[in-house]
């Protein structure tokens, strides 16, 4: 029980501070590509290639003068961005990172908690963020962050429907809701994004969506609603938005890799097989990470490139087109499941 | 005229080739050569008639052209310029000139960089040059005083020397 | 007190909490975030009794798609009417004594003793094949029966919503 707690602990702080990490050079990635696109060198000033910036922008937050605008509504208004920061927190700890660790003649686990119902885990915490967004779009009590509030409210809720559907066809080859379960299928076979490309495109567009990123970043929409729910918020109060919104889209990446990129594997020994050895067990974290901060370079990518859709269009696409793709992609599955297993 | 909306075709409708056309375009982008400019080690190249910053000159006898006729104080639009006129010492090379300014101000803060100093001067002795970056950390600093000008300024060989033979 | 009871007190009394906060605030906002809270911390009790799957789909379903909805619609309401709205009598005395009716029955049901032996051996799979195993094979028909209602409403819905019906 003691060490439980103890191994459970180290874990946890690992994991948060090097997704902290990570997510603080997102930003930092965020800047630079859209700089080289753009022909522009990027930051380069605050240490080695201007590699400490993100500490520097941290610090700036932080030392900036908190406004609470007199018209807010105080509780709501404060408590905003922690619950958009929160959800993100919780669900990195059901996405494996490795296989397992094995130190002194234990076996550890490359997850925090390895939950049979991993991926509606995972959904129910990530339907709990839309409420950060909302409840601060309603506290500042100003027309920008409340119509963000509002176009964030019904985006997210569609889009969640889209998400869930398309990850079903993976659970039903699969044959289990546990992500740690999933990633030792693909180890085994293959990556699902060859078997399930549909499900792949569906996720990967819905978690843009989910995670309001361009081109689906409605809510925030800075020419049109400057800002959105952003816009009465200031000092660490509106980098708390910055971060849960950077960190939702580390855990989106973490599933993606999880669910299509076989996670923590590589499909050629001795990385295709749950690790019996600590270096290779740190190799898995390894190769997970890098996965995932690939897949973080495309949400960028695609940031400085698309421009962003009509809200009329966002819907559309959402439950005129994917919806009914996903339930088709679900029968087709489940169809060829039937055949081929029986 | 009529523009005619094209026709998509079925695949175009779905955005994708435009949207993997669009990648694929800033894809290529990254590694192309930069264009920005390191600024403070990097200056900018100013060409000829660039405005900055007014300044006073000398003439090649080291003469401070100014003759403090006002024309500048009163021309400028902000109201920037603040002369105390003043006489040139008996004694000296230049007294054939009489008058000098005792002091010349410039408030930097309320310069417009119009150029109207150097338009209407008699005496060519005020001059918009290259100074663009102008910063202090308290006003003082930024009003320009005589010393400082002319320090900027620098001597302007012009061939017409208007004092010598007077 | 091991941990358990720990943990069943605090859920308990953050639920009891936020139920109280929802039918105290006076604002439709708050009362709708406090029911969220409920949802969680009633989330954290069936963790507590190892039903997993239900306590997941009770965040994910009531916490993350209904209550988003509900407060959808209260944001757009005028908040000012309902926050002017004054304590009724007729009101507090219904409640009262339909709070107390509550209470009375509790105490009966609690009063006979409980005949169905709570299994030692917890599910595999965090309740998921209890849930659903019946489900889909016992109760397949009435299943797919709710399935159909909840279409019909939905149907329903959308055509009166369409304001141009004939
Ligand atoms: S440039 Fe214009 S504003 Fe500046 S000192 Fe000369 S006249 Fe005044
Ligand atoms: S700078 Fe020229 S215009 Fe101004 S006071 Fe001197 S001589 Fe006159």
């Amino acid at each position: 029980m003691i060490e439980f707690i103890v191994i459970s602990f180290i874990k946890i702080a690992a994991v948060i501070g090097v997704m902290l990490t990570i997510v603080a050079y997102t930003v930092m990635l965020e800047r630079w590509v859209c700089a080289w696109m753009q022909d522009r060198i990027g930051p380069n000033r605050v240490g080695p290639f201007g590699f400490l910036q993100p500490l520097a922008d941290g610090v700036k937050l932080i030392l900036k003068e908190d406004v609470l605008p007199h018209h807010v509504h105080k509780v709501l208004y404060t408590i905003g961005p922690t619950l958009v920061l929160m959800p993100a927190l919780i669900n990195i700890g059901v996405i494996p990172w490795g296989s397992n660790l094995p130190v002194f003649g234990r076996y550890i686990k490359g997850v925090i908690a390895d939950l049979d119902i991993g991926i509606l885990f995972i959904f129910a915490f990530a339907a709990l963020s839309v409420y950060g967004i909302v409840l601060a779009g309603w506290a500042s009590n100003s027309k920008y962050p409340f119509l963000g509030g509002i176009r964030s409210s019904a985006q997210m809720i569609s889009y969640e429907v889209c998400l869930g559907l398309s990850v079903v066809p993976v659970f039903m080859q699969v044959g289990a809701l546990n992500l740690s379960k999933v990633v030792e299928y693909q180890a085994a076979h293959s990556w699902l994004v060859l078997c399930q490309p549909v499900s792949f495109f569906i996720f990967l567009v819905s978690a843009f969506a989910e995670t309001n990123r361009t081109p689906f970043d409605l809510p925030e929409a800075e020419q049109e609603l400057v800002g959105g729910y952003n816009t009465e918020y200031s000092s660490m109060k509106f980098g708390m938005f910055f971060m849960g919104e950077y960190a939702a889209m580390f855990v989106m990446s973490a599933l993606m890799v999880t669910l299509f990129f076989g996670g923590w594997s590589l499909p050629f020994a001795p990385f295709n097989a749950p690790a019996t050895s600590l270096p290779v067990g740190l190799a898995h974290i390894g190769i997970f990470l890098a996965k995932v901060v690939a897949l973080l370079f495309f949400y960028v990518w695609v940031r400085w490139t698309i421009p962003r859709f009509r809200y009329d269009q966002l819907m559309a696409l959402g439950w005129k087109v994917f919806i009914p793709l996903t339930i088709v992609n679900i029968v087709f599955v489940g169809a060829v499941l039937a055949l081929v297993v029986k | 005229m009529i523009v005619q909306r094209p026709k998509l075709t079925w695949w175009e409708r779905t955005y994708l080739p435009q949207i993997l056309a669009g990648l694929w375009l800033t894809l290529k982008h990254i590694p192309r050569r930069k264009f920005t400019r390191q600024y403070p080690e990097e200056k900018p190249l100013l060409y000829g008639d660039y405005r900055g910053a007014p300044v006073l000159v000398k003439d090649a006898d080291g003469r401070v052209k100014c003759v403090s006729c006002q024309l500048c104080e009163f021309v400028c639009p902000p109201k920037a310029i603040r002369i105390t006129p003043g006489f040139r010492p008996e004694n000296r090379f230049d007294a054939n000139v009489e008058k000098e300014p005792k002091d010349f101000v410039i408030d930097m803060l309320r310069c417009i960089y119009c150029g109207m100093c150097e338009e209407v001067c008699p005496e060519e002795a005020i001059f918009l040059k290259n100074d663009f970056a102008i910063t202090g950390y308290k006003r003082e600093e930024l009003q320009f005083h005589k010393e400082k000008l002319l320090e900027l300024g620098g001597v302007h060989d012009d061939k017409i020397w208007k004092w010598k033979n007077k | 007190m091991s941990s358990y009871d720990i943990l069943f007190w605090f859920f308990s009394l953050a639920m009891l909490l936020s139920g109280v906060l929802v039918i105290a605030s006076r604002n439709p906002v708050t009362s709708a975030i406090c029911l969220v809270a409920l949802f969680v911390f009633m989330a954290g009790l069936f963790v507590l009794l190892e039903a997993f799957f239900l306590a997941a789909i009770q965040i994910l379903v009531y916490a993350g798609a209904v209550m988003v909805l509900f407060l959808f619609v209260i944001m757009l309401l005028d908040l000012k009417a309902s926050q002017r709205r004054r304590f009724g009598w007729l009101a507090a005395v219904g409640g009262l004594v339909v709070a107390g009716a509550l209470v009375w029955e509790l105490g009966i049901i609690l009063q006979t003793p409980v005949t169905v032996a709570v299994s030692g051996q917890t599910e595999v799979g965090g309740g998921l094949e209890a849930v659903v195993k019946p489900l889909f094979a016992n109760y397949m028909l009435p299943f797919q029966v709710t399935a159909l209602l909840l279409l019909v409403a939905m149907i329903g819905v959308v055509l009166l919503s369409k304001k141009d019906l004939q």
